[in-house]
C-alpha cells in the first residue's frame, strides 16, 4: 500500500464539490481511499492523526486544497499527476455570479432567500448580513456557535424573517426543495421539522399517500433546545396557520429542551388548524407534553404521516401504531435458514433521524443497542467503528464525516461496514436506510447492492444466511425513481419496508427470540 | 425588507452562498438564482475579523 500527497495552492471549493472529486477518484482501479479538503487547522490535524507528516502540510493555509490518497503506487502516482482533471468544474447552470451580497442584491433585487453553505465558522457573519438586507435565511452549514445561533434567530425574529438552521438539511418551500429535499407534490399538509431525513420521510411518505405538501419548513438540529427557545420552530408554525394553502400542520422533533416544553405546548394548542406531531426519543416524554386532546401525538414518522393522511381525507380518528404482522412471513423462511449462533442486529444508516428512530423502537422492544450516537439509556460504542451486540450506527456522524464524504453523497464507509459485518458469524440481519432526492447519491441502491450481494455470500459460504432489512427515502419523481431503486434492492433479496420504522420493527422482530 | 409570507406564496428567489450545487439543484426547479462566489476571508484570525466587522 502506497499513500501520495498533493496540494493546490490559493484554490477554494466548496465541501460537496469536494467530496465528489474524493469520490471519484477512490472509486479509480487502484485506489482504496481518497480524501479531499481544505487546509483548514482542523483539516491538518486530522490528516496528521491518518498519516500525513507534518512537514508535508506545514505551509498549507485554509485557502488551500489537500488531497490524501491511499492505494497501489502507480494509481497513486497516476492520479497525484494528473490532479488538475479531477478540479474540473461540469459546465455550471448557474450564469449569474457575484462576489458580494450587493452585488447579487443588484443582479437579482427580488432575492427573498439566501442559501448559506459556507465553513461553518463564517456562517453566521453571512448569515446576519443576509438578514440585514432584508432575506430570509437557509442556513445548511453546522458548527456555528449557540450564541451565534441565538443571536441570528433573535435578530430574524425582531425583523419578521425566517432563518430555517443552522444545521438544516432540507425545506420545500412552495414546491421549490432546498438542500437534501425530495420531489413531492403539492398539497394541504405543511411540516415543520427539526430533524432533516425525518422531514425527507415525512414527505417522501405523503406523496406515496397520493397526497401532497404545502411547505416543509426545517428548522435546523437545536432549535427546540433551552439554549435557543424554539424561535424558528415558533415562527414557522405562525406561518403554516397563516398560510392558506395550509390545512393540517404537523410537527416531526427530537425531544424539546425541558423549559422549552411549555412554550411549545402552548403554542400547538393555540393552533386553529388540526396538528400531528412526533415527537422522537423518548414515548414517556409525551405525557410531560400538555397538548390538548384534539392533537394527534405519534411515536414514528410513518404513523406521522399515516394520520395525517387520513386527517386531510376528512377521518380525524386516531390510527393504531404501525405494525409489521403483516410482513412477518417474509422473514419466516429466511430466518429458517440463519446458523444457531446468527443473533445479532446491525443498523448502518445514512440518515441520522432513523437511526435515533431504531433505537427508540428497539428501547419499547427491551433490546439493549449500541451505537456511535446512543439514545438515552443505550450504550455508547467505544470505537464507532467496530459494532458490538446489537449495533446501530449513524454513518453520517462527525465522526465518520470529517474524513470521508457523507453516505448521503457516497455510500463507499457504508459498502465496508456492511462486508466487515458480514464477516461477523454473530450477525443474523442488516438493517440500511436509502434516501433519495436532491444532492443526494445518483444510484443509492446501485452503489450498496454489490456490497450487498458480497456479504450474503460471505455468510453462506460460512453455512449461514444473511437478512438485509431497508427502507427507501424517496418518490417517484425523484431524478433516482423510487421505483427502480426498490426493484435493484428486491432482485438481490433484500427486504424492503414501507417507511424506516416498519424497517426497524421488522428488524427487531428477526433478533428478538434469538438473545440467549 | 421580504414579507416571509411572500416567500410561502411566491416561492424562493435565490442568493445562493457556498456549495454551487444548492444552487444548481433550485435552478433546475425553475428558481432564480444569484450564485455569490464565496472564499474565506484571508484574515483569518476570528478576533481580527469580529474587530474589523465592528469598526466597518
Amino acid at each position: 500500500m502506497s499513500t501520495g500527497i498533493k496540494i493546490k495552492k490559493n484554490s477554494y471549493f466548496d465541501s460537496v464539490f469536494l467530496m465528489q472529486v474524493a469520490k471519484g477518484i477512490s472509486n479509480e482501479p487502484g485506489i482504496d481511499q481518497a480524501i479531499a479538503l481544505m487546509g483548514t487547522e482542523n483539516n491538518k490535524t486530522l490528516l496528521i492523526k491518518m498519516g500525513v507528516k507534518e512537514k508535508e502540510i506545514d505551509a498549507v493555509s485554509s485557502n488551500d486544497v489537500v488531497i490524501f490518497i491511499e492505494g497501489n503506487k502507480s494509481p497513486v502516482n497516476l492520479v497525484l499527476n494528473n490532479i488538475d482533471r479531477w478540479f474540473i468544474r461540469k459546465a455550471t447552470s448557474l450564469q449569474t455570479r457575484a462576489h458580494t451580497m450587493d452585488e447579487a442584491l443588484t443582479i437579482q433585487p427580488k432575492a427573498n432567500l439566501a442559501v448559506i453553505s459556507v465553513p461553518g465558522r463564517y456562517a453566521a457573519r453571512e448569515a446576519r448580513e443576509a438578514l440585514e438586507k432584508g432575506l430570509n435565511v437557509f442556513l445548511f452549514s453546522n458548527n456555528v456557535s449557540v450564541e451565534e445561533e441565538l443571536s441570528l434567530k433573535q435578530y430574524a425574529d425582531q425583523q419578521g424573517l425566517l432563518i430555517m438552521g443552522p444545521d438544516c438539511g432540507t425545506a420545500i418551500i412552495a414546491g421549490v426543495g432546498i438542500g437534501f429535499a425530495n420531489s413531492v407534490r403539492r398539497g394541504k399538509i405543511g411540516v415543520v421539522g427539526v430533524t432533516g431525513t425525518g422531514l425527507q420521510e415525512f414527505t417522501s411518505l405523503i406523496h406515496q399517500a397520493g397526497l401532497g405538501i404545502s411547505q416543509a419548513i426545517g428548522t435546523g438540529s437545536r432549535d427546540l433546545s433551552d439554549e435557543i427557545g424554539g424561535f424558528s420552530t415558533f415562527k414557522a408554525l405562525e406561518l403554516l396557520e397563516g398560510d392558506p394553502e395550509t390545512e393540517l400542520i404537523v410537527l416531526v422533533s427530537k425531544p424539546p429542551g425541558i423549559k422549552t416544553l411549555d412554550n411549545l405546548a402552548k403554542k400547538l394548542n393555540q393552533c386553529s388548524k388540526p396538528v400531528v406531531t412526533c415527537i422522537l426519543g423518548a414515548r414517556q416524554f409525551r405525557k410531560k407534553l400538555k397538548l390538548k386532546q384534539s392533537i394527534v401525538s405519534t411515536d414514528t414518522i410513518a404513523e406521522a404521516a399515516m394520520n395525517a393522511a387520513a386527517i386531510v381525507e376528512g377521518k380525524s380518528i386516531k390510527l393504531p401504531g404501525i405494525s409489521v404482522t403483516n410482513y412477518l412471513g417474509r422473514i419466516k423462511k429466511e430466518k429458517k435458514l440463519l446458523a444457531t449462533n446468527q443473533r445479532y442486529l446491525r443498523g448502518i444508516f445514512a440518515g441520522g433521524t432513523f437511526c435515533y428512530q431504531a433505537q427508540q423502537l428497539a428501547a419499547a422492544g427491551d433490546l439493549q443497542i449500541h451505537s456511535n450516537v446512543p439514545l438515552a439509556g443505550m450504550i455508547k460504542l467505544t470505537d464507532p467503528t467496530t459494532s458490538m451486540a446489537n449495533s446501530m450506527v449513524d454513518m453520517g456522524e462527525d465522526y465518520f464525516t470529517q474524513s470521508s464524504p457523507h453516505p448521503m453523497i457516497d455510500s463507499r464507509l457504508s459498502k465496508k461496514r456492511i462486508i466487515k459485518e458480514a464477516h461477523d458469524p454473530e450477525v443474523a440481519v442488516i438493517l440500511l436506510d436509502f434516501i433519495l432526492g436532491f444532492m443526494s447519491s445518483e444510484n443509492p441502491a446501485g452503489e450498496l447492492a454489490p456490497a450487498i450481494m458480497e456479504a450474503k455470500k460471505i455468510r453462506k459460504n460460512d453455512g449461514g444466511h444473511l437478512i438485509f432489512i431497508a427502507s427507501v427515502c424517496g418518490t417517484d419523481l425523484d431524478t433516482q425513481n423510487l421505483k427502480e431503486q426498490l426493484n435493484i434492492l428486491e432482485e438481490i433479496g433484500v427486504i424492503v419496508m414501507p417507511s424506516s420504522a416498519h424497517a426497524a420493527l421488522l428488524a427487531l422482530e428477526v433478533v428478538k427470540d434469538r438473545q440467549n | 425588507m421580504h414579507e416571509v409570507k411572500e416567500l410561502l406564496k411566491i416561492g424562493p428567489s435565490v442568493i445562493n452562498i457556498g456549495v454551487r450545487d444548492f444552487g444548481e439543484s433550485l435552478k433546475k426547479q425553475g428558481v432564480e438564482v444569484t450564485h455569490l462566489e464565496w472564499e474565506p476571508p484571508r484574515v483569518v484570525d476570528q478576533e481580527i475579523t469580529d474587530i474589523l466587522d465592528k469598526l466597518l
